[in-house]
């Protein structure tokens, strides 16, 4: 878990250059500056490039914070 | 450049400082998000250079802006204007298109495509207008019956893409890219979900190399071309050691490997006939190098086709420079093609600007990843470019003249130099862009020119133009120099542009120029010439150029004088 959310963290560092980014699963898009609609595209297509795995578009449109994210990461990696 | 994906570049062109960089103003419509394009090239362009600006239609409005002689587009004055058309979403609207509309799909986008073309050319005729060509998109409606059914989706993007040919032969700025090997080298190109949610064509790594490609044809536009190529020989050009296996037993022609290198060279003798120079920088003997081409009948470079060929045991590095200072071209207009990697890394080291691909272990492998690198692109031709390599070899031939005489006068009145100078006429408009496009060193102002706008220049009275063609005992230089002055008023005119060909750098052609312009301005009673020099990194050599002919710098860069003050030195050009 606390990898995963590490790993993470940096992918959100890269995505919205902000090294001073700490995520928490209650993270939400809000408590983020630059995480606008096209930012997001970018963030999903760098976690799924980080973690290798392919979300399901409509999983995708569901998520409302970092917890729904981690969730779904942890549903396709190998426990 | 070759590996870097888009979050690399999106963090060095953050920090990269711009502003001593070239200003280049893009703007792109689409219909589809854009966005992501835009942030790719605008990061490239950095990368590559340039101060872009960049102005972003409103998703899916091409159409509407247009026509808008007020809209954002027109106000930003854009060089150029990227036009973003996705196919599927011409099949989208297919769907719903009745049954003699889809049957003339492409000849009503085509319609809809030059209106646009027609639309910029009016509210900003200076713009170059890119477009990629159509994917040829199958919604397999009728499967392989598609090239006999005009309601076939695929047969129309075909007919698009045809008509795409002939729209570029008709309007000279307006250029179109391929898509087709862009998402070859990209499969999956797609990604079905980012379709679906956010209206994206093609994956982010599709639509970076998309913006590479226009970034690389953007450069050529502006200027920045490879001119020379630059050979090792062993294990690059022809399979084995010439030295050790003899003429007879390297690699070369129908068998086995040596198909690879037979490829190779076909290529390289395109690109030498396109008006590339070829360049030999080989550790060998120089006779037992020249042996290859002269004895071995599979060679398809033949040693005429090499304007400098430099075979000896010194350091590669320094033999790149002796082919610079011959050929008296950039070295970021050179590439280096060698196999053994410890010599492409001394090149590198010392020669940081000259283009080195590293090259892959397989001979079969050379040719395909040259090409995917898209090093030649160019924004023009000129069937004058493939007289390029015997105007070297006349250049070397020259050099060892030079030598025997004792003044330069005599150097000069020796090679019997015959001058021809006019106004622009229609033949030579190619050639003039291309210089403008091309020139660098001796460049006043470093405008660059299209053919369409050259055209418009030649038409008006408000300009008075010049080219010099120029030729001597060795043979013909053709066109090498062009000057536009423009009437700024009645007595006053002012050089737009003034730019010589560096080959004949030293000959006397400033004077020659001078002569003649001074008698047509006396004719047309204008009293005053003015200038100005506009520095790039490039173009010091002519920094003091106007101060020389005898013009007083007046402010910054602009100089001004009059006619009769002239500076015209002796010169030996009949």
């Amino acid at each position: 878990m606390s990898e995963i959310i590490e790993k993470l963290n940096q992918v959100f560092k890269d995505v919205f250059e902000d090294e001073s980014i700490s995520i928490s699963p209650e993270t939400v898009a809000a408590d983020i500056d630059t995480w606008d609609s096209l930012n997001h595209i970018y963030l999903v297509v760098e976690i799924e490039n980080e973690f290798n795995v392919k979300f399901e578009t409509s999983e995708v449109a569901q998520w409302k914070n970092v917890g729904d994210i981690i969730e779904s990461l942890n549903s396709r990696l190998p426990s | 450049m070759d590996t870097m994906n888009y979050m690399t570049a999106r963090k060095l062109a953050k920090k990269k400082d711009t502003s001593l960089n070239i200003p280049v103003s893009v703007g792109i419509l689409g219909n589809y998000t854009t966005h992501f394009f835009k942030d790719h090239i605008r990061n490239l362009l950095i990368l590559s250079g340039y101060n872009p600006e960049i102005h972003e239609g409103a998703y899916d409005q091409t159409d509407i802006e247009l026509l808008d002689p007020d809209s954002g587009i027109y106000k930003a004055k854009s060089e150029i204007i990227i036009i973003l058309e996705s196919a599927l979403k011409i099949a989208d609207k297919s769907y719903a298109m009745s049954t003699e509309a889809k049957a003339t799909l492409a000849d009503h986008f085509l319609e809809v495509i030059e209106r646009r073309i027609q639309l910029i050319n009016t509210h900003n005729p200076v713009a170059k207008i890119m477009m990629f060509t159509f994917e040829l998109y199958d919604d397999n409606g009728f499967g392989n019956y598609f090239s006999k059914t005009d309601q076939s989706l695929l047969r129309q993007f075909y007919l698009l893409n045809s008509g795409l040919m002939e729209l570029t032969a008709k309007y000279t700025g307006f250029f179109v890219l391929d898509i087709q090997k862009i998402l070859f080298r990209n499969n999956p190109y797609r990604d079905a979900s980012l379709l679906l949610s956010s209206d994206l064509p093609y994956t982010l790594e599709t639509q970076f190399d998309m913006a590479k490609t226009a970034t690389s044809f953007i450069g050529a536009m502006k200027g920045k071309l490879k001119k020379c190529l630059i050979l090792d020989l062993d294990n690059t050009l022809w399979g084995g050691i010439i030295g050790d296996d003899g003429p007879e037993n390297i690699q070369i022609g129908d068998l086995g490997i040596g198909k690879a290198y037979t490829r190779l060279q076909q290529w390289i003798k395109s690109l030498k006939e396109r008006g590339i120079i070829l360049a030999v920088c080989s550790k060998n003997d120089e006779q037992i190098a020249k042996e290859a081409f002269l004895k071995n009948h599979n060679m398809l470079l033949q040693l005429e086709d090499i304007a400098v060929f430099v075979a000896n045991w010194n350091n590669k590095a320094d033999n790149i420079t002796h082919i610079q200072e011959v050929l008296n071209i950039g070295f970021d207009s050179m590439v280096f093609l060698d196999d053994n990697p410890a010599e492409r890394e001394i090149v590198r080291q010392r020669h940081p600007n000259i283009t080195v691909p590293e090259l892959p272990a397989d001979p079969a492998f050379y040719l395909p990843f040259l090409q995917q690198l898209d090093l030649f692109d160019i924004a023009s031709y000129s069937e004058k470019d493939k007289d390029r390599t015997r105007q070297y070899q006349e250049e070397a031939e020259r050099r060892s003249l030079q030598i025997k005489y004792s003044s330069i006068d005599d150097y000069l009145e020796s090679l019997t130099m015959k001058g021809d100078i006019s106004a622009f006429n229609s033949q030579d408009i190619p050639r003039i862009a291309q210089l403008t496009q091309r020139s660098n060193q001796y460049n006043l102002r470093t405008i660059r020119y299209t053919e369409q706008e050259i055209t418009a220049i030649a038409n008006s009275p408000g300009y008075i133009t010049y080219t010099v063609k120029l030729s001597d005992k060795f043979g013909d230089y053709g066109l090498i120099s062009v000057l536009v002055l423009k009437l700024v008023s009645p007595e006053e005119a002012f050089i737009d542009t003034w730019i010589m060909s560096c080959r004949v750098l030293k000959r006397g052609v400033e004077d020659f120029v001078l002569e003649n312009i001074s008698k047509d301005l006396k004719r047309l009673k204008i009293r005053y010439l003015s200038g100005e020099y506009i520095p790039t990194a490039k173009n010091k050599m002519v920094a003091e150029l106007l101060l020389k002919v005898g013009l007083t710098p007046v402010e910054k860069g602009i100089f001004k004088g009059e006619i009769k003050d002239f500076v015209i030195q002796k010169h030996f050009i009949q």
